[in-house]
């Protein structure tokens, strides 16, 4: 029981980071009907940028809990712009020149993109591991088992608390942007009818931008608290946690935002508890082994809608 | 003669390498009804778009009260005051009826919502009924209200109307034809129309013109048009 508790914990830890980056997955498919394959190396590049910043700002976590608190705040702004920053310039060179080209052109110059950031990373910052002592420390024991063979303690870690509530906030201002504000209506009317929204006076090509830059944005969160998580980085991560993210949105339901959180938390699941129960070396085999079995049996995903619609 | 808010001269719009406008003169004077008849397929839809800028001429110029808007990017032409109910509805089958309203008010002046939400609600109001509906779950004749509705919601200058007869019940038809000419006769609303249904169309009509494979074939006045027999025969036989 309470290694199961301690299991959940983990796993619904790692699931918020992968429901932060499905987000940008979903929400470009919505939009422009592409999966931005470069969307997983931008959330590494967020993070490389992290590390860049806590290193110049010289942050170690020894100065106090608010210091350290605001001066990662200050790390995730700089993340924010300069992923965003990637992200657009990729669509709006990489991408947008392809538009009513056949649908597989901007997949193939995704891929592309995708190695190229790789590869700027691995040239730029050397393709060794970047370790960095842990910033955030400490936690709280929320369970306590002790039995013959010893004794077992649910923990709960700062770090894990940070990821959860930040990820708890930023769905909460991204639902909020989505459904109430007049960005988020123009954002939903492109995706069910780009000519239409035009007609109406909205800038189509504007809001596909401001599309990559949110998910830019919010992969770049992911990306500083996986390296906090994991304590170390390198220009290879954005690979796998964006081939499991995407699983996760299409988990959800590939189109969908609430699926696509669904979606991350699930595949953190099931990573964690296979992990757990079963073998660490398989864990990324269940994840894709899912993902392969969301295809062939449920193509809708958890939360995608069934095109059913009056015409 | 009241001045021309609307000018197209020789416009040829191609798909790929077919045709469908070959030279379009016509012209929208500010404060009247002009109709466009033909049969489908004869590039009525394809003139509504290209007058809306997305779809792009080839040839020719578009002009807009004195500004030239053929090259002009879609979305900027709806900032300059020409609202479109396009063929189909287009409807945003998942924004509610109030949603799709504040999606037509993109380009309008935000102080004027509420008073605008409140005459599309009083010209039609089965749609302030069902305003947290969905509009994928509106029937075909509430979308076409809502379509002309969202169109309004941009205080347009020029409104262009197409095919809002399509597959509606006579008398939904002719609600929606008399709101048309309210709207022209109360507000001076400059409406250009594209209609199957030329009966209507053309008892409306201060100016008409017919198009046959993208060509504009004759033009006159509503009444002259209903007048001639070769109208009468292509269009009016058993429409009514």
């Amino acid at each position: 029981m309470e290694y199961f508790l301690q299991q959940l914990i983990n796993g619904i830890t790692l699931g918020s980071i992968y429901g932060l980056i499905a987000i940008g997955y979903t929400m470009v498919y919505g939009i422009i009907g592409m999966i931005n394959f470069a969307h997983g190396d931008v959330f590494m590049v967020g993070g490389f940028v992290s590390v860049i910043a806590l290193i110049m700002f010289g942050i170690t976590g020894g100065g106090g809990v608010f210091i350290t608190l605001l001066a990662l705040i200050l790390v995730v702004l700089i993340a924010m712009i300069i992923a965003a920053a990637f992200n657009w310039t990729i669509e709006r060179l990489a991408y947008r020149p392809l538009r009513g080209s056949f649908r597989l052109a901007p997949l193939i110059s995704a891929i592309g993109m995708s190695i190229v950031l790789q590869e700027f990373v691995r040239v730029a910052q050397g393709g060794r591991p970047k370790p960095l002592q842990p910033i955030v420390t400490g936690g709280m024991e929320i369970m306590k088992r002790t039995s013959e063979n010893g004794e077992f303690v649910v923990r709960l870690s700062n770090m894990q608390i940070i990821i959860v509530i930040t990820t708890l906030i930023l769905m909460a201002i991204f639902t909020a942007i989505i459904t109430r504000t007049s960005l988020g209506r123009a954002q939903r009317a492109c995706e069910q009818d780009m000519k239409m929204a035009s007609l109406l006076g909205i800038d189509v090509d504007k809001t596909i931008s401001i599309t990559f830059i949110i998910g830019a944005a919010l992969a770049a969160v992911a990306g500083l608290m996986f390296f906090l998580y994991y304590g170390v980085t390198d220009f290879y991560v954005g690979f796998l946690a964006g081939i499991k993210a995407f699983t996760a949105a299409v988990l959800g339901g590939i189109g969908s935002l609430p699926g696509a959180m669904l979606g991350g938390i699930i595949i953190g699941l099931i990573e964690t508890f296979w992990s757990a129960y079963f073998t660490v070396e398989y864990k990324d085999v269940a994840a894709f082994a899912m993902l392969a079995a969301v295809l062939i049996f449920m193509p809708q995903g958890i939360l995608g809608r069934p095109e059913v619609e009056k015409v | 003669m009241s001045k021309t808010l609307l000018s197209c001269r020789g416009v040829e719009t191609f798909y790929g390498k077919i045709q469908a406008l070959k030279g379009i003169d016509m012209d929208v004077p500010e404060g009247k009804i002009v109709t466009l008849i033909g049969s489908n397929g004869a590039g009525k839809s394809t003139l509504m778009m290209t007058i809306s800028g997305a779809q792009r001429a080839r040839k020719g110029s578009i002009t807009f009260d004195g500004q030239d808007i053929t090259k002009m990017p879609a979305h900027h032409i709806a900032h300059l005051g020409i609202s479109q109910s396009p063929e189909g509805r287009r409807i945003f089958p998942r924004m509610t009826v109030l949603e799709n309203l504040q999606m037509g008010a993109t380009v309008s002046d935000p102080k004027y919502f509420d008073e605008d939400t409140k005459m599309v609600f009083e010209m039609f109001p089965i749609l302030g009924k069902r305003s947290g509906q969905r509009g994928g779950t509106l029937s075909g004749g509430e979308q076409q209200m809502l379509a002309i509705g969202r169109a309004l919601m941009a205080r347009p200058r020029l409104l262009l109307l197409d095919e809002p007869s399509l597959g509606l019940a006579p008398i939904i038809v002719k609600q929606i034809f008399s709101v048309i000419r309210e709207l022209n006769q109360r507000q001076g609303l400059t409406v250009f129309l594209v209609e199957q249904n030329a009966f209507h169309a053309l008892k409306l009509a201060h100016q008409a013109y017919v198009m046959v494979n993208g060509n504009i074939t004759i033009s006159g006045t509503g009444k002259e048009l209903l007048a001639k027999p070769e109208i009468r025969a292509a269009y009016l036989e058993g429409s009514h």
